[in-house]
């Protein structure tokens, strides 16, 4: 029975130690998009703080937002983006607000881009910007013009929705976003009609345009372009700015001769802001705070900046960015293409089904 | 018999008691979440649904119960259209399934006996990849400029790559591959224990291989073709990423349809509604044949 006993007390005391052990290793839960983030970034702010950090990805607002509807996801750190997602969840309660007296390096953030989320998060509680960037065309420079000729001009959304253009770069490969605010967005530029307006009608009119091209599209997929330009396999995809210039950099490295180019197209595009956000539940809401502010340390930040393809929204840190990071239109717009881009509105709740469902059927050709 | 502390009959319960207590808590709990769900409606908070039974004031409950989900799903033909893609694609697949997968139960099964264990080895090996790897690498192998393509231009068979692809084809080539072992083993195990000594008979009285395998082998497998056939269309009729990486943006499957209600329109009650009446759809084959069976073993 003695034997029986000691062995009891051993395994509590073992329990004890292994229970002080996890409370002394503090642990932050991070969940962000997938190729967000430099490669010694998480590293470097585990050797300062002592923090562990477990790192998780997604790669669709969607999922993301899944997780967060669903509560108790465990996560202390998320990078939703701004609009519509980020809007939505401080409407549904999701997040919780800043510590600002936690966030020292909060003034080296850009003021023009925080004031572009105060009509969505008035006083900037709960959102940190982290990086911005503009939907566009990814295009295979050598094809396209061998299919278009020289003389065509690349940077219109003609290539994507004029049905004349892309039937003869279908064979080629073309690929849409499978985001219906996206894609419908962008054929509503295409026309030369606003693109914040999301009546049915203006919903239905820009499905039209999308389902004259339909049969031409070869897919829809919000991240595969990233490797099929890169190695070739297609020719023209609508896609985010930064995934776009990471294929050309992937092609560059290859050195397999594909010649990959983002271009804002003239008809004007959508510029969006991905932002940090702590949610309501978070567990450990203290290390979430550190994490942020060890980002929006400048010399944090710019590297990312440079792996990533992004534009941070870290105004202190430009200038510590590469060079020819800096003055890569694709990431940094000049001033005659930030004109062209358009803030979205948040459609409603019921919006977003019509535009879902004209989406479902675009894409089943029902 | 009294000292007895178990009688046979208790013992007998206890053990038939664990599968139902498994069922219980696995299957049908959580159908009744699901089902309690699609009877609700959306709402933009967390959880994203409106809870049933709700305090109106203190002791005062109200319970609201939504069935305009089932009616949505009944009115519109997207719906529709995506169920019946969906018990198509099922259907062809689940064909080829048992086309490629009887021959090769069939040979294992008249093999050598030292040679069935490396063979079954052979069609259980790739679970040892994770699914998602290896419908992947189809995408590899299917691909314009992929290892098949330039195979065949290599070979000089073809000199335009072939558009396989996010086509129907490639989820059926993917659908067979991943689903081909569940038709093999069941198909085996029937095919292995088959009194060989009826082929015999029947070859002494001068029938000959073929109609020997038609009136013979292939009834007394059909309990492993129904069962491999099972196992491949219920799991297909639900199957979510194989379309979602081969397949086209036409591939109509109610997977894909259920992950647009959840994810993108945030509607859990209408996919809800969707995955509940997938399952009585699934329920109705298997009803059927137990009638069948039943009626078979009374005649």
């Amino acid at each position: 029975m003695k034997a029986a006993i000691s062995s009891v007390t051993t395994l509590a005391l073992a329990l004890s130690l292994a229970t002080a052990n996890l409370a002394s290793a503090e642990e932050l839960h991070v969940y962000n998009w997938s190729d967000y983030i430099a490669e010694d970034t998480v590293a470097n702010f585990e050797q300062q703080t002592g923090i562990k950090v477990v790192y998780d990805v997604y790669d669709s607002n969607e999922v993301a937002e899944a997780k967060l509807l669903a509560g108790r996801s465990g996560y202390d750190l998320v990078f939703p983006t701004a609009r519509p997602f980020a809007d939505r969840h401080i409407q549904a309660g999701l997040y919780q607000k800043l510590d600002p007296s936690a966030l020292t390096n909060y003034d080296n953030l850009d003021k023009v881009i925080l004031n572009s989320l105060s009509d969505i998060d008035p006083g900037n509680q709960y959102l940190v910007p982290y990086m911005w960037g503009t939907t566009g065309i990814g295009i295979n420079v050598d094809k396209v013009k061998e299919i278009l000729g020289d003389d065509m001009p690349l940077d219109t959304w003609r290539l994507l929705f004029d049905p004349e253009i892309v039937s003869k770069l279908s064979a080629c490969g073309v690929s849409l976003m499978d985001d219906s605010t996206e894609v419908l967005t962008a054929a509503r530029a295409y026309l030369g009609k606003p693109v914040d307006d999301f009546s049915t009608e203006a919903i239905n009119e820009a499905a039209d345009v999308v389902n004259n091209v339909r049969q031409y599209v070869r897919y829809f997929h919000s991240s595969q372009y990233i490797n099929d330009l890169a190695n070739g396999d297609t020719c023209v995809a609508h896609g985010y700015s930064g995934d776009v210039l990471q294929a050309r950099d992937r092609a560059d490295e290859a050195g397999n001769g594909v010649n990959v180019a983002y271009v804002v197209p003239s008809e004007g595009a959508v510029v969006w802001t991905d932002v940090m956000v702590i949610p309501a539940d978070a567990p450990n809401p203290a290390a979430a705070h550190k994490f942020i502010n060890y980002l929006l340390d400048p010399a944090v930040i710019a590297p990312i900046t440079n792996y990533v393809a992004y534009a941070n929204a870290n105004a202190a840190a430009t200038e510590l960015v590469d060079e020819e990071i800096r003055n890569d239109a694709g990431i940094y717009p000049p001033k005659e293409t930030q004109e062209k881009l358009v803030v979205l509105k948040t459609p409603s709740e019921r919006q977003i089904r019509v535009m879902n469902r004209a989406w479902t059927r675009i894409k089943t050709g029902q | 018999m009294k000292g007895l502390p178990l009688s046979p009959l208790r013992g007998r319960g206890l053990i038939i008691g664990v599968p139902w207590f498994w069922l219980g808590l696995f299957f049908l709990l959580p159908f009744l979440f699901v089902l309690k769900i699609s009877l609700s409606e959306p709402v933009l908070a967390q959880p994203p649904y409106m809870d049933l039974i709700r305090e109106v004031e203190d002791g005062l409950v109200s319970i609201s119960v939504n069935f305009g989900n089932y009616l949505l799903l009944w009115e519109d033909p997207l719906y529709r259209g995506a169920l019946f893609g969906s018990l198509k694609i099922s259907a062809i697949s689940t064909l080829f399934c048992l086309l490629f997968g009887y021959p090769m139960a069939y040979a294992i099964a008249r093999a050598p006996s030292h040679w069935r264990l490396p063979l079954l080895m052979l069609i259980i090996l790739p679970f040892w990849t994770s699914f998602l790897i290896r419908v992947y690498a189809w995408i590899g192998i299917l691909k314009g400029n992929g290892l098949l393509n330039n195979f065949l231009i290599w070979s000089g068979l073809i000199d335009q790559p072939l558009e396989i692809l996010h086509t129907p084809l490639a989820v059926y080539i993917g659908i067979v591959y991943s689903y081909l072992p569940f038709v093999v083993l069941p198909l085996y195990a029937t095919l292995v224990r088959l009194d060989l000594t009826l082929l015999e008979a029947a070859a002494d009285l001068g029938c000959r291989p073929w109609k020997q395998f038609l009136t013979i082998t292939l009834p007394l497998s059909l309990p492993g073709v129904i069962a491999g056939g099972m196992l491949v269309f219920i799991p297909v009729v639900g199957e979510f990423v194989i379309p979602d990486l081969l397949g086209g943006p036409d591939t109509l499957m109610i997977g894909k349809l259920m992950w647009t209600e959840f994810f993108s329109n945030k509607d859990w009650p209408l996919a809800s509604s969707l995955a509940a009446v997938l399952l009585v759809v699934l329920i109705i084959p298997f009803v059927a044949l137990r009638h069948f069976e039943q009626r078979e073993e009374a005649v």
